[in-house]
This record gives structure tokens, sequence and C-alpha cells, in this order.
């Protein structure tokens, strides 16, 4: 039997290691999940191979790639999040951590760290996918700065949004609707169908999703062109989802 | 209950209410630092609530709670505090060493996670994903879990469920070495031999209140068990 010291000898590790290692500890356990790397790069790669070589509605490479790049965003900061969270709420794993030095605001921080790696290698990955398939973005430096605070300006929408249903309904509710809500905007929130391929009756709602608007902004971003749209119709659905997440989340089941 | 004013925990006149239905009904009690303090009660008695209540996770109605002399939910109570909830509390796919080494980062002087490991007997199962591990097994890396970060206080919700008695034992000697050591040890169970075996002093709640109090000798002391003691004082849901 050790001698254990089982003495108090309370402290905690500084903050950045705190959340650090969180979210290294999620980054891990999501590339172990077939599922997830399902969502996150089996289809978006998926997608891009289909659809260079058949075309159809998404387009040519030059269309397709940022479109898919938009959904690498999507699935890795909404579905993947909102999945995610609902299990770690069933499981008391939120309960466990938020009682710890991580605590909520650390947890938070964290998990937003484990999606930005998560999404910057995506992002990598598919751009170099797409590279090889033909891709040859005509990105200036304004377009290209545009493109990259759409893209994080999504990423904290998407997640809002995903800690909304994870925070407020039963895990299986969240699987089933996260899935839902991924197919109905892949399909009909011009996220990785350009805009205009839509009725013209539904464009301008259309331009008012956060979907639409990290899509637009990459498609035309990787042209050199510089929508004025898209990120304040980020930025709105941001202060409002971050205000709801603030009220709706509960951290037990 | 004695006038404690150096409480590790002091609850005084808590209200927690679900859609209107108290779970918590103005329940009041302490608990000394260093001693081991047994809440007993059956389902649906407040206990988890009151637990939830002392970690932060829950704002109560009413009543104060007070942790290590601080604010409950605190960054400094969530430091001096471990924490073991009812529910499984890890991710599915984490194995227990991961688990632990990850939450012993969190920390500024841990237990040594090996050390900690042989005593609770984790061994066996270190690599292992937590999904596949038995009901017992997974409370032993929960209190591991609690342990960790060398707490001042530890809150642990029905440590033992599901432990054969093996391991129900070496959880047993664990907790005394915890309250040798100095550590405030608050515990909630359905085991009256545990109580029996290790409290220092008992609540035991119904209904969201403290039906009765004491120490078992206390509780015992006209002749009946603890068990009977249990029954006398609550209602508990009545099978269906």
């Amino acid at each position: 039997m050790s001698a254990l010291d089982f003495s108090p000898a309370p402290g905690a590790a500084p903050a950045p290691r705190r959340v650090l290692s969180h979210a290294l500890t999620e980054t891990r356990l999501l590339v172990r999940n077939g599922e997830q790397l399902l969502l996150a790069l089996v289809i978006p790669v998926a997608i891009l191979v289909i659809g260079r070589f058949v075309g159809g509605r998404f387009g040519q490479i030059g269309t397709l790639a940022p479109s898919v790049l938009a959904l690498a965003v999507w699935s890795s900061s909404f579905t993947s999040v909102a999945i995610a969270t609902g299990f770690e709420r069933r499981y008391g794993v939120l309960e466990r951590l938020a009682a710890t030095p991580l605590g909520r605001r650390g947890l938070l921080a964290g998990k937003a760290t484990a999606v930005a790696l998560i999404v910057t290698a995506q992002l990598v990955l598919l751009s170099l996918v797409a590279a090889a398939l033909g891709w040859r973005p005509e990105f200036s430096v304004l377009s290209a700065a545009a493109a990259l605070v759409a893209v994080l300006l999504a990423i904290a929408t998407f997640c809002c949004l995903a800690l909304i249903l994870a925070g407020t309904l039963q895990a299986e509710a969240t699987l089933a609707l996260a899935n839902l809500i991924y197919l109905a905007f892949v399909a009909g929130g011009a996220l990785v169908i350009p805009v205009t391929s839509y009725p013209a009756v539904l464009q301008p709602v259309l331009r008012l999703l956060p979907t639409a608007a990290l899509g637009e902004m990459l498609r035309a971003g990787s042209l050199g062109q510089l929508p004025w749209w898209p990120i304040p119709v980020l930025a709105i659905w941001l202060l409002v989802s971050s205000l709801v997440v603030s009220r709706v989340f509960r951290w037990t089941s | 209950m004695p006038s404690r004013d150096a409480d590790a925990l002091v609850v005084d006149d808590l209200v927690v209410s679900f859609g209107g239905r108290p779970a918590l009904d103005r329940l009041t009690l302490a608990a000394a630092p260093g001693e081991l303090t047994a809440l007993l009660g059956p389902n649906g008695a407040g206990k988890t609530t009151l637990l939830r209540c002392c970690t932060g996770l829950l704002r109560p109605s009413s009543g104060t709670v007070r942790v290590l002399g601080g604010a409950a939910g605190t960054a400094d109570a969530a430091t001096r505090v471990g924490s073991m909830p009812q529910s499984t509390g890890a991710w599915s796919g984490i194995t227990p060493a991961e688990l632990l080494r990850y939450l012993a980062g969190l920390y500024a002087h841990p237990l040594d996670v090996a050390a900690l490991s042989r005593r609770l007997g984790l061994d066996a199962f270190a690599r292992t994903p937590y999904r596949r591990l038995s009901g017992g097994q997974q409370q032993a890396v929960n209190l591991a879990g609690a342990l960790v970060g060398r707490p001042e206080l530890v809150f642990l919700d029905e440590p033992t469920a599901g432990m054969d008695p093996h391991a129900r034992h070496a959880t047993w000697s664990l907790l005394r070495d915890l309250r040798s050591a100095g550590v405030t040890v608050v515990l909630t169970t359905h085991a009256m031999d545990e109580a029996q075996v290790l409290a220092d002093y008992v609540f035991i709640v119904d209904r969201g209140v403290v039906a009765v109090e004491g120490t078992v000798a206390e509780l015992t002391g006209s002749g009946q068990t603890l068990e009977q003691v249990f029954l006398a004082n609550t209602e508990g849901a009545a099978p269906r």
C-alpha cells in the first residue's frame, strides 16, 4: 500500500495551463470518435471529390471549395459541439468540471480552443485537398481578412447555438435535432449552395442566416470580392445567441 | 445541532424549488472540519440538490450556503473543494488514466496519479474506456477524481453505490484516511452500515428538510438500529 499524503494542499494550476489541458483532452477525444471524424473530414472530402467530378448544384471547384470549408466550420462548431456537450451534460462531465479550478469560464474557453484547433486542422487539410483537385483561390489581403473574421464570428455563433440546444434539451433530443438542423442548413441554408441558386423570393431571407453569411463570405472572399453584409449578419447572430445562451444554458441534466 | 461558526460547511434555511415543487424546504445543517458527515435520505429527499448548491451548480431561491468560510461556487471554493457527482462524471471514451492525468493538471499540488490509482485499485482498468467500466469501477474513478486535487473538503454523492464488498471496504478505509489527514468529508448514502461505521455526524433528510440528526450513538441510543431510525423518520416514495 502506498503512503499517499491526503493532507489538504489545494491550489489551482495557472489558468492558461488549465484551458490548454482541457482543449487538448477534448481534441484527443474527438479525433478518436469515428462519427465526429465523419462529420469533420470524411463528408466534406467526399463532397469535394464528388462535386469536382460531377459538378451539379455545387458548381465548379472555385465555388465548391469555399463552400466545403464553410461546411466544415458548420459541422465542427455546431453539430459536433451540440452533440458532445449534450452528452457531457447528461454524463455529469459539466457538473464535475464546473466544480474544479477549470470552472465554467475555463470550460467554455477550453471548449472554444478545442473547436478552434479542430477547425484550423480541418481548413488546412480541406484546402490542401481542394488545391490538389485544382482550386486556385484569388484572395486579396482585404477579402482574406474579412473571410477570417467571418470564420471566427461563425465559430463563436455556431458554438452559442449549439450550447443553446445542448444546455436546454435532453442529450438524445440534442443529438437528433443537431443532425436535423445540420442537414437542413446544408440543403437550405445557403451554406454550400450559393444564395443565387435559390428562388429569387427566398434570397433576401437566406441572406439573414448565419450559414449563408459564412458561405457567401468565403465564396466571394476566395474570388477577391468583399460583400458588405455577411460580417454584420454574423455579428448580430453572435450578439443574440450569446445573450440567449447565457440565460438558458443549464449545467446539470 | 451545536453552534458551529468555524464549520467547513454551513447551510442555512436553504430553499430550492423545481417547477413550483420544493426540493429543499428551509434546510439547515452544518459539517464540522475534519469530520465525516453523512446525509441519509430516501430517493428524492433533496440530497443531490443540496450537494449541487454546495458546489455552486444550483442557485437556491433563498437561504445561504457557506463553504470553507466563503460563498459556494467561487473560484476559491472550486480550488479547495473536491466533488464526486452521482452521475458518471466522465467522457464515455476517456480512460481512467487519461481522466486522472487531466484532472491532476488542473491543480497546483495534485496527488501522485499513479499512487492514487494503485490505492483505489484502478491499475487493472486504467486504459479501458470509461463506458466499458462496471458501475463500481466508474465510482472508483470518480472518487479518485474528487481527491486528486488534495481538497480540504470533499462532497461525495453515493460514493460506494455499485461497488462490490471488497471495493466498498477499501473505500471506507480510504475515507477514514482522508479524515485522519484532516479532510472534511460530506457524503450521501443509502447504506446504513456505511453511515454507521464511518460517520461522525448524521443528518437524515426527508422531503427537503432535516428530519433528525445526531451522532450514530445518539440516534441509536434508544436501542433502535440506524435503519429503524431512518424508516421511522422518513416517508420516501411508495413502490408502484
